[in-house]
């Protein structure tokens, strides 16, 4: 093998993919070799660095240059300064939004600063699809600490002591869980990975599965050692085909090692892995509904009692756990329980993974210990709100989480803090809203992706979301009254009070946060017909000020429906019967003569 | 035993584990409204899907409402089912159904008999605050069964049925939120899947969204219509159920007052399908010795055990899902067919009537006989053997329309010739009942000998397979029952591996019997009353003076007369059929 004394880390993940994150890396290979640099420079293709506003993202070991926005065209670039001339290429840092200074170092950046990375401690820093870089990483020392030296309950007691809950949006105590599982008795039993990831926005699990497929397998058989399972299954759904592809080469490599298959470790353990994919339906991520989908069944579903670890998949014990809550795994065994309880909160220990979405100057995946607060997520790893705009909300927990507002922001994120504040956990999906976005809207927005979603099994979550949806739309068209608000927050009670899953029970928090957090934003719509953010179009109305306009036709040309009429330098005038409040005219304006009313 | 103690609506009660918080409440005589909930008791027919959420009670300590039909209860659990919370809840869930649901109850078939109608008369719902969108779905006509979806509300009773019950997955959810339904795959139509028209969804089904095709307003014009001589048949399952339609207590034999009732109407003859189960008795019972007598005799051709055809909706079945066991069943026509082929040759001729001028209506406990009755094998140059079959249901609405007072009327018989009937005929309309019949012909034509009893206990019951063995005098006869298809797959599956060890085998398509056909009466999921009626046709067989087929002097005469003898080129022309591969290979 070669002795690399350097190595360009090219982020490979869909993100950076999208924006040629590929081509950047066959440009950088073809430099490296017209340059006969090919003995001492890997280029290397890796996981998620989860700084995706910055992407496609390219790191140079050992001096971790971290240039961001990298154009294939900037290969040449790269090779010729950094690695033949030494000299950094400054316009390709990363620069302070404040300073403005460039920062070389990614550990500097206020994005990476207050991170700790512990489920994604291999995302960006290896080869997702070679394995001996895994275990160069201590990968597989977690398994083989398990299986040589404790015992399934000792394994299961150090995850329970490491106070892991559930990263799919649960919470339920990973170790408790496991522990079902093994004093279930059955011939056969099962470990379910859950990498049905359908909240808008987050995208933690995919991130991982390409970055860092193995410490996912690695998990699984731990989990397998712990509950005397020996079949491992992943329920993927299948729009995540680089995920696939990882996986199943990870899990080829993990046979080829003998870490997967018969006797592993030269014990008595045998475990392997199989796929299983999903049609990319959101309520497939509920268990029960999973392992109906697995089982080929309609994927919905059904009351617990029986809990999966009793009888799950063809009606056997079976441990559904998480992508992220498995990719921990593997740390808490190598570091200890006492390493990741202390980190975190009371009744939350460890860290959480976030994929901040939205109205947010860095957009990306980060980590960060339970108990961060929510102004340190937004302000300080986020960089704060896109154009220098108000923070109004930010929606945490996925479509059925809630929107807090500012009074929310020093809340240290956990559990249990936000279901208090009203919202939750979720399986970590973070999207910020400013002030330009309507509340009202925003709750349609998320109703309208519960009612795709919903199984249609239970009456209140088919039929009542659908009601709510149809009296926010009218709200939204400026044709609610106050007695809607009430029936809206009726309606939303006695959803989650009889819905039969997590989706039901938990679709209307959208609209019970912002009726809280909102209310008078709702009152404008159905009082004054008025939409206070300027997004219902049905209540704006843009009007042009005579007083600004010097009539440069701009808005005239540009709108599409011909609702402007005005001679060249005279003032010009919206017809609103014909205009469908598109909103060109107002961004078209240079001389700020559009109001929205 | 283990028993748990939990306080419903401040009363202590003391269960078994593994009870549900809704038996728990039924125990002490608090009746927890539920809709998609429904358990046939001794039948292992139960549908607890947990999707309707009207069985929601507040369980102390419970950070959401717990739903009753599927909460067992716990020790020490507190119970309320009607706190304001509760009842809220309760009238919420049900509002948001009929905010869903078409308003047309006036002319609504299922009218005064829907679960949802009364659900909604039981909470007083008087208002419903949230109107939106309803469901618009095609509406699917078949020759059986109609589906109706916009008045579906997915308590997905009828997919449990075709489902786990009979094992024929014709329908199954569809779709997703609110669009989501019950269909065949691909929203085909159901005569274009693999339904059998069991009739067992029409029967589950709380509201109209599945219901019998209404063939009453052809009965009339046919009855109204000076030229047509108007006949009808009734099956043996009809007397024990009609009655609750008028409101006698279930079980109630009204033998007499049906065939008045018939005459009220109109017909023109009023004959007894129990004739023409006795009919089949001597065709299927010959068949049988015959198969059983070249077995015997070493023929290794000879396909046994021969299992049972009178059941249009097992015929279906098989043809769809074991097409290869298709030479199994005996060749012999259903009554109903048999009735029909025989009163459009004999009886036409006797009465000298043209048979386009002949009209055969059936009234009968099942929707698949529409179907059965629509084959084109069962007509005579586009002519059919039988016009018309009516459910028991559409009986009652003729009655009703007729206006006929069904409780005073006296009881009359049947008439002749096709009128007659044993008890062996009687019992055709319960599980078991057929196999029965046919020992009691089969013992006495084998051995030659007099049976020295007539009830053979061992071949009845409820359970959904039984098995005994008869002995015809020092030869033992095995014989399997199934009711309801899924019974019925296991059977088949053992034929097909070889390991069948049975001669004879009778199959029932529904669960009980054609006691508890898709045409009866609705059970509301009380099993209570299909057993009830089985042993009102118990009670029936027993107090009729002939009991066993061979022994009806009509059929011997009709023999004598017409066909010549059992299997004879008539007879086979006339009362055996051919089966075909439905299987879409």
């Amino acid at each position: 093998m070669a002795d690399y004394k350097m190595h360009l880390l090219v982020c490979g993940g869909t993100g950076c993919k999208a924006s040629e994150s590929e081509q950047v890396r066959d440009n950088l290979l073809a430099e490296v070799e017209k340059h006969d640099l090919s003995d001492e420079v890997q280029v290397v293709t890796t996981g998620c660095f989860g700084f995706c506003e910055k992407g496609p993202i390219v790191k140079v070991v050992p001096d971790n240059t971290f240039y961001v926005q990298v154009r294939p065209e900037d290969a040449s670039t790269i090779v010729m300064e950094h690695l033949i001339k030494g000299r950094k290429v400054t316009h390709l840092l990363y620069k302070d939004p404040e300073s403005e200074e460039p920062i070389s170092d990614s550990k500097h950046m206020d994005f990476y600063k207050k991170q700790v990375r512990i489920a994604l401690r291999n995302c960006g820093f290896i080869n997702p699809e070679a394995i001996d870089e895994y275990i160069a990483r201590d990968g597989y020392a977690a398994l083989a600490k398990c299986l040589g030296e404790m015992t399934p309950q000792e394994v299961i007691d150090e995850i329970k002591r490491s106070g892991q809950r559930g990263r799919g949006g649960g919470g339920f105590p990973t170790g408790l869980k496991w522990e079902i599982t093994s004093k279930s008795v059955a011939d056969q039993k099962y470990v379910v990975c859950n990498a049905d990831e359908g909240d808008p926005g987050a995208f933690m699990d995919r991130s991982i599965l390409e970055g860092d497929p193995h410490s996912v397998i690695e998990a699984m058989a731990i989990c397998g050692y712990c509950t005397a399972s020996t079949k491992g299954l992943v329920y993927i759904r299948a729009e995540y085909p680089l995920a696939i592809q990882r996986l199943k080469t990870a899990i080829k490599q993990a046979r080829e090692y003998g870490l997967l298959g018969e006797n592993i470790f030269g014990t008595s353990f045998s475990f392997d892995i199989s796929l299983r994919y999903g049609a990319g339906a959101f309520v497939c991520g509920e268990e029960t509904a999973l392992i109906h989908s697995m089982e080929g069944l309609r994927g919905e579903p059904t009351f617990k009692p029986p809990f999966p670890s009793e009888a799950g998949y063809l009606g056997k014990p079976t441990t559904v756990n998480n992508v992220e809550t498995l990719a921990s795994i593997p740390v808490i065994i190598n570091k200890g329980a006492d390493f990741f309880n202390s980190i975190g909160t009371e009744k939350s220990k460890g860290t959480k993974v976030f994929a901040l979405a939205g109205k947010i100057n860095n957009v990306g995946l980060i980590e960060v210990p339970m108990g961060t607060t929510l102004r340190e997520v937004i302000f300080d790893i986020g960089g704060g709100i896109k154009g220098g705009k108000k923070f109004k909300a930010v929606q945490t927990g996925g479509p059925s989480g809630g929107c807090l507002t500012n009074s929310f922001l020093d809340t240290p994120i956990d559990y249990d803090n936000l279901i208090a504040a009203g919202s939750m956990m979720g399986s970590g999906g973070m999207i910020v809203m400013d002030e330009d976005d309507c509340m009202v809207s925003i709750a349609k927005f998320y109703l309208e992706f519960t009612l795709d979603e919903s199984c249609g099994k239970c009456t209140p979550c088919r039929i009542g979301n659908k009601r709510l949806y149809e009296i926010l739309d009218k709200i939204t068209k400026g044709l609610g009254n106050e007695e809607d608000l009430t029936r809206l927050r009726s309606l939303c009670k006695v959803i989650k009070d009889t819905s039969l899953c997590g989706l039901g029970q938990t679709s209307p928090n959208p609209i019970l946060s912002t009726l809280d957090n909102f209310y008078d934003e709702y009152l404008a719509h159905v009082r004054d017909h008025r939409c206070p953010a300027g997004q219902c179009k049905s209540l704006v109305k843009y009007t042009i000020d005579k007083d600004k306009c010097t009539g440069c036709t701009l808005c005239f040309r540009n709108c599409p429906v011909g609702a402007i009429t005005g001679e060249k330098r005279s003032v010009h005038y919206i017809d609103n019967a014909i205009c469908i409040k598109c909103g060109v005219c107002y961004e078209k304006c240079k001389f700020d003569a559009i109001s929205v009313s | 035993m283990n028993m748990i103690n939990l306080t419903i609506d401040n009363r202590p009660v003391s269960v078994e584990r593994g009870t549900t918080v809704l038996q728990a409440a039924a125990q002490i005589g608090i009746k927890i409204p539920s809709l998609c909930y429904m358990k046939l008791e001794d039948l292992n027919i139960e549908n607890k899907p947990g999707g309707c959420r009207v069985c929601v009670v507040e369980v102390e300590g419970r950070r959401n409402l717990a739903p009753a039909c599927c909460t067992d209860a716990a020790e020490g659990m507190v119970v309320l089912t009607h706190s304001m919370r509760a009842i809220h809840a309760r009238r919420t869930v049900v509002e948001l159904i009929l905010s869903d649901h078409p308003t047309d109850c006036l002319k609504c078939a299922k009218a005064g008999n829907c679960d949802l109608q009364s659900m909604a008369q039981h909470l007083g719902i008087r208002e419903i605050h949230y109107e939106g969108e309803q469901s618009t779905f095609r509406e699917d006509t078949s020759p059986a069964i109609i589906r109706e979806l916009d008045k579906c509300i997915r308590c997905r009773r009828c997919e449990m049925m075709c489902n786990e019950v009979q094992s024929v997955g014709a329908l199954s959810a569809i779709n997703r939120g609110f669009n989501a339904v019950i269909s065949p795959a691909f929203e085909m139509n159901l005569d274009h899947s693999v339904c059998t028209y069991c009739g067992q969804c029409v029967a589950v089904c709380p509201t109209g969204a599945l219901t019998e095709v209404d063939h009453t307003g052809a009965v009339i014009r046919a009855l109204s219509n000076p030229d047509k001589t108007v006949i009808v048949q009734t099956a043996p399952a009809v007397r024990a159920a009609l009655g609750e339609e008028f409101g006698a207590e279930p079980g109630t034999l009204v033998t007499g007052k049906l065939a008045a009732a018939l005459r009220r109407l109109g017909f023109n003859y009023v004959f007894d399908t129990d004739f023409a189960a006795d009919l089949t008795i001597l065709e299927e019972g010959t068949e049988l010795l015959n198969r059983l007598t070249a077995f015997l005799g070493g023929d290794k051709e000879v396909k046994l055990p021969m299992l049972t055809s009178c059941c249009p909706a097992w015929v279906k079945f098989f043809e769809h899902q074991f097409p290869d066991l298709k030479d199994i069943p005996s060749s012999a026509r259903s009554p109903q067919q048999m009735f029909g082929a025989i009163a459009k040759s004999y009886f036409a001729d006797k009465i000298g009537v043209n048979r386009k001028d002949l009209v055969v209506v059936s009234i009968m406990p099942c929707v698949a006989k529409k179907y059965e009755c629509s084959r084109e094998e069962f007509s005579v140059n586009g002519n059919p053997d039988v016009d018309f079959a009516l459910t028991t249901r559409e009986l009652a609405q003729l009655i009703n329309l007729a206006n006929i007072d069904f409780k005073s009327l006296p009881d009359e018989d049947f008439d002749h010739p096709l009128g007659e009937s044993t008890g062996a005929g009687v019992i055709f309309g319960t599980t078991g009942g057929v196999i029965e019949a046919a020992v009691r012909t089969a013992y006495e034509v084998f051995t030659g000998k007099k049976l020295s009893r007539i009830d053979f206990t061992e071949l009845r019951g409820m359970e959904g397979l039984r098995h005994a063995t008869i002995d015809f005098d020092g030869l033992p006869i095995h014989i399997g029952i199934a009711h309801g298809l899924g019974n019925a797959r296991k059977l088949l599956e053992d034929i097909q591996a070889g390991k069948s060890q049975f001669h004879a085998i009778e199959i029932m398509s529904c669960p009980g019997g054609c006691i508890g056909g898709g045409g009866q009466p609705y059970h509301h999921g009380n099993a209570e009353i299909l057993k009830k009626r089985q042993m009102a046709l118990y009670r029936e067989d027993a107090g009729k003076p002939i009991r066993k087929s061979h022994e009806n002097p009509y059929i011997t005469k009709l023999y004598e007369e017409f066909l010549g003898s059992p299997m004879s080129e008539k007879a086979h022309h006339l009362l055996h059929t051919e089966y075909f591969d439905r299987s879409k290979k």
